[in-house]
């Protein structure tokens, strides 16, 4: 396959996921605006979650003060932004009219009705929409993809590099959620383990749609070390860091096999192998050591690596 | 006469570059004014392409080199016998007609002064021939030979403005003046051998061919107010300077570019 | 008032070609109408066929109408024609091979060597190079009119890249899937032949340099390209890459494509982009389209590309003219088509005709095309006509006139019913080792009424083209 075939699947996945992920944001700040405890004398939540996503210049730049109303517009709708939900899309879409022909008839038509249906939510007053409510429809979106992509596509590299963009885009973007959590969102350090602590893990398991997956794993009562466990170790959570690895590795070592090359001889799996090792390794109490945010900071960098390696090894076209 | 060649062109870059692609238009045409007796081409760390003669006659070969590239070194070597044809480019086989040779390109736009300078010089002349050498006659007097007054990018209307120039300046202007009176006429490069007369020369030189009918090519090099003889050697041929250039080649990158010539001709004792 | 011939009716009497359409017609209810027309619409958007009008800003995800009621031509019909256009096509290769090689036409005085070598499509960089099998222009698009029962035009040849063939394929295949009665009760040939066919013709020309199963990839300018639907479907319909200049590269005398699996050789390039944009090189130093080196390892031999490089001055308007010559020149045969008769505003005698007569005439500029910077005398105001008058006098070796010749109509599906509006017909002729047409082409269709200008970029539409079978 062209490498840039193969690297415009990849990215298909990845703004399909970034999209996903922009949504979540959204909708954790929409609901952790609604608690009483808020407001007075702590950062505002909404200039946190422009942090965390990634683009508080941009918005500053544009509307100044963080006001709700303009933030949903700005991470939504934004076209200025190029990580907001619409920028995403549109982009996602792109990726795949480009390579239309790779992609199955029922992948493109999700991804073209994702398109059309957002510039018909552009079109209508903002006011008729609740924010929650755009959130799940872009969330639906994301899982209508991936069920036409494991419903119609061929097991053949195409499909492995859209997996992987999935994969390596969900273990940043999930990584990047838990930090905002912990390094943005709760005000002091002091904080760790008070209410609002507590209040907030439950606001992010909600917005990964994981709260009733976490209770059903765990049970009883909700903490912070369940928690983390649950998002970044425990391989039974579909969000979790090391089933976004896992997939990731998996996807490599179909890619592998599809081209007849040699198991476990590529610099990629090499890579994802050590990450996977390191996470199978580690135990609640050993992030807690290192720290919580050093830890994703961390592994946020190596799944940068990884992404390096596979652009170098597949995407560019300049390997031998 | 013997010379020997000895040629190398250096672009080096402050910055890693990719991949580097050349198009060498770097061999001794074939015709009666000249015989290769050796000749090499050759690219530092480059992989050779394809080579060709194309439609008029100059033989391009292909070169590429593998990033990362800080350099691209160009290596000409050969000796060539010569030979005077009195500037006839006779038994030089190719197959483009000449009136494809009338056409304009931004280095060789005619301006007023150019189409007054061709419409003086060749008033009351009727012979193709007679008409050439006197435009070639009136680009000598019009340009004077002076380094470094002019850049690669200056046109030939530019250069009549400035009434000075380098060799391609003069050929630029020859041909342009040619065209405007409907003669087909062509920019061509190569080397000319400086003997120690005291000419003003390069020994990478450039000069002008105009077809005359009933004969044929005949070269002009306005800035020796001559034909070329036995001291130079011919390449190639194009519309103007880009299209004539013994060197085309591109480097991805956005690295600094710095070139770096050196040519040496000798004549072999005999 | 100008007759125009009607395909369907001749007088009151339906002409035979069409008799399985009448019934058709007449049968269905206009909410029918309405529902199908509304849903060929919708599938033409679901596949993402749409059009983007080069320069013109606005929806890039337009469509070009298409209008439901199909054009039928019967077979002797049709034989006709697809003799004379393979006649054509041979004859414009033959042309290309002879002023790329000695110019022997050329010699013989039988075109005037300025239109030739003084044409900036003459590209004198292929000079000298034979192409495999000799063939320059491997699709060609002949430009078709039709003003009465046996008498046809050819309005201009595309022999570089003729585009539209995707809605020959595309508006069979959605008449088919609405009507598929219409396809039971009438006999019509196929034309979704022609991507295999495609494939085979330039696989055909592959270098010699290729040994066993030649790599073929179309290379296209780009998503940001108005016909860039239509490269990504055939790439899709013929099983090949579809690549952009960055995709490719030139190392040792050959072309490579970047895959995922390391460099790919590709041995044939169906180029959708025009010469100046193939290799920095060669042409436009400042283009960023191209290939690096790709005219060098072209002119050795090692890749294929089609159409070949400098095909283009054998479909200038100033050419066409002398298309009839070149048949009888290197075929030794009579033109089977004729051209539209045509005078050169660059003849004194022509210019003045021209002149006088511009209320009759249509204009056009040597190197326009897509119905921009032409005047249809008939059509304009006072006005127009005067503004014209003045561009041709100041440049009148830009233009040519013809006759407004009497297009022919047929039946179109219009607000009111079914009205006749004026068509022509864009057939595709590949050649390679074997000469080849798909019974059909591309029908355009002038929808507003009255109106001679088919071209998509302005108003025009299309429509399905039969050819019965015996």
């Amino acid at each position: 396959m062209l490498s840039r075939t193969a690297e415009n699947l990849f990215w298909v996945a990845r703004y399909m996921e970034r999209a996903e992920t922009m949504a979540r944001l959204l909708e954790v700040g929409a609901r952790i605006a609604l608690t009483p405890s808020t407001g007075h004398g702590y950062r505002s939540e909404w200039e946190s979650l422009l942090q965390a996503s990634g683009t508080a210049d941009g918005f500053s730049e544009k509307y100044g003060d963080p006001v709700q109303r303009n933030i949903e517009s700005y991470l939504f709708f934004d076209r200025d932004n190029p990580s907001s939900v619409v920028s995403c899309i549109e982009r996602a879409r792109e990726n795949a009219r480009i390579v239309r022909t790779a992609i199955t008839g029922q992948v493109w038509d999700t991804l073209n009705t994702a398109f059309q249906e957002i510039r018909q939510i552009e079109r209508q007053p903002r006011s008729e929409w609740e924010i929650t409510e755009l959130c799940e429809w872009v969330a639906r979106q994301s899982a209508l993809l991936r069920g036409a992509m494991d419903g119609t596509m061929l097991r053949n590299d195409g499909f492995f590099f859209m997996n992987l963009g999935y994969a390596l885009e969900r273990a940043d973007n999930t990584a990047r959620l838990i930090d905002v959590k912990y390094f943005v969102l709760l005000p002091s350090v002091e904080m760790v383990g008070s209410g609002l602590d507590n209040y907030q893990w439950q606001v992010l398991l909600r917005a990964l749609q994981s709260y009733r997956a976490f209770h059903w794993a765990y049970g009883g009562e909700l903490t912070a070390s369940k928690i983390m466990h649950f998002l970044i170790l425990n391989p039974a959570s579909p969000r979790s860091l090391i089933s976004a690895t896992r997939k990731a590795m998996h996807h490599l070592d179909n890619l592998e096999s599809f081209y007849e090359v040699e198991p476990g001889t590529g610099l990629p799996q090499m890579r994802a192998k050590a990450i996977m090792t390191e996470l199978n390794q580690t135990q609640v109490a050993e992030i807690i050591d290192e720290g919580l945010h050093e830890f994703l900071t961390r592994f946020i960098g190596e799944v940068g690596q990884l992404t390096a390696l596979v652009q170098q090894t597949y995407l560019s076209g300049d390997a031998r | 006469m013997i010379l020997t060649v000895n040629h190398v062109t250096t672009y080096d870059y402050d910055a890693p570059m990719g991949a580097a692609v050349q198009s060498l238009r770097m061999f001794p045409s074939r015709f009666e004014g000249q015989r290769v007796i050796e000749w090499d081409v050759s690219v530092e760390g480059g992989l050779r392409g394809g080579s060709f003669r194309d439609g008029a006659g100059d033989r391009i070969e292909g070169w590429s080199i593998r990033p990362p590239v800080d350099e691209v070194a160009i290596t000409v070597k050969g000796q060539v016998e010569t030979f005077d044809t009195s500037g006839v480019l006779r038994g030089h086989r190719e197959l483009v007609h000449p009136m494809a040779y009338l056409r304009e390109t931004v280095a060789t736009w005619i301006d007023d002064s150019l189409a007054a300078l061709a419409e003086e010089a060749v008033a009351g002349a009727t012979e193709d021939l007679n008409r050439a050498h006197r435009l070639s006659a009136a680009i000598s007097e019009a340009i004077a030979y002076k380094p470094g007054a002019t850049h690669s990018h200056t046109t030939a209307a530019e250069a009549l403005a400035q009434g000075e120039g380098v060799c391609q300046d003069h050929a630029h202007a020859l041909v342009a003046v040619a065209r405007c009176v409907d003669l087909p006429a062509r920019y061509v490069s190569g080397y000319l051998f400086a003997t120690d007369d005291g000419t003003p020369h390069e020994a990478a030189h450039a000069w002008g061919e105009i077809w005359v009918a009933g004969i044929g090519w005949i070269g002009f090099d306005p800035a020796n107010k001559c034909c070329p003889d036995e001291r130079y050697i011919r390449l190639g041929s194009g519309l103007d300077a880009r299209e004539a250039a013994p060197i085309r080649g591109i480097t991805q990158g956005s690295g600094e570019e710095r070139l770096h010539v050196t040519v040496a001709l000798d004549q072999v004792q005999q | 008032m100008t007759e125009y011939f009607n395909e369907m009716f001749d007088g009151g009497q339906v002409r035979q070609p069409y008799s399985g359409l009448d019934g058709w017609m007449r049968e269905m209810p206009s909410e029918l109408r309405a529902m199908k027309q509304a849903e060929a619409e919708a599938l033409f958007r679901r596949i993402g066929i749409t059009f983007a009008v080069y320069g013109e800003g606005g929806d890039p995800d337009r469509l070009i109408p298409f209008d439901m009621f199909p054009r039928v031509f019967t077979q002797p019909e049709w034989r006709k024609l697809e003799r004379g256009i393979k006649q054509r096509a041979r004859a414009l290769n033959a042309f290309l091979l002879d002023v790329y090689g000695r110019g022997e036409i050329v010699r013989a005085g039988r075109i005037p060597a300025r239109l030739v070598y003084q044409n900036d499509a003459y590209e004198r960089a292929v000079s000298g190079f034979i192409p495999p099998r000799g063939i320059y222009s491997h699709i060609v698009g002949v430009d078709l009119v039709r003003t009465g029962p046996d008498q046809f035009y050819v309005l201009e040849d595309n022999c570089r890249t003729p585009s539209g063939v995707s809605y020959m394929l595309e508006n069979r295949e959605i008449m088919m899937r609405m009507f598929p009665q219409l396809f039971r009760e009438n006999r019509i040939e196929p034309v979704d032949g022609y991507s295999d066919a495609l494939r085979r013709t330039l696989a055909s020309v592959a270098p010699a340099k290729c040994d066993g199963e030649p790599t073929v990839a179309i290379l296209t300018p780009g998503h940001f390209n108005s016909a860039y639907y239509e490269h990504s479907f055939l790439a899709d319909l013929m099983g090949v890459e579809l690549v952009e200049g960055p995709d490719l590269f030139c190392e040792g005398g050959f072309c490579w494509m970047r895959t995922t699996e390391g460099p790919k050789k590709l041995d044939v390039i169906y180029r959708r982009i025009d010469d100046a944009f193939l290799d920095p090189l060669c042409f436009r130093p400042d283009s960023m389209l191209g290939i690096p080196g790709l005219m060098d390892v072209y002119r050795s031999g090692g890749v294929s590309i089609c159409s070949a490089p400098g095909a283009g001055v054998a479909d200038d308007k100033a050419i066409y003219t002398f298309v009839p010559e070149m048949v009888r020149f290197y075929l030794g045969e009579e033109p089977l088509l004729e051209n539209v008769p045509t005078w050169q505003c660059a003849k004194k005698d022509d210019c003045k005709y021209v002149l006088e007569n511009l209320s009759e005439l249509v204009v056009k500029e040597v190197h326009g095309s897509g119905g921009y910077g032409m005047l249809v005398g008939p059509k304009s105001t006072k006005e127009q006509i005067e503004n014209f008058r003045h561009k041709i006098e100041d440049n009148p070796e830009n233009y040519i006139a013809q006759p407004t010749l009497a297009l022919s109509t047929t039946p179109t599906f219009v607000e009111e019913g079914v009205a006749p509006r004026h068509v022509d017909l864009r057939p595709y002729c590949l050649v390679g080792e074997k000469v080849e047409l798909v019974p059909g082409g591309l029908t355009r269709v002038a929808l507003t009424e009255g109106s001679l200008v088919v071209n998509s970029s302005q108003g025009g539409g299309v429509k399905d083209t039969w050819v019965l079978a015996e």
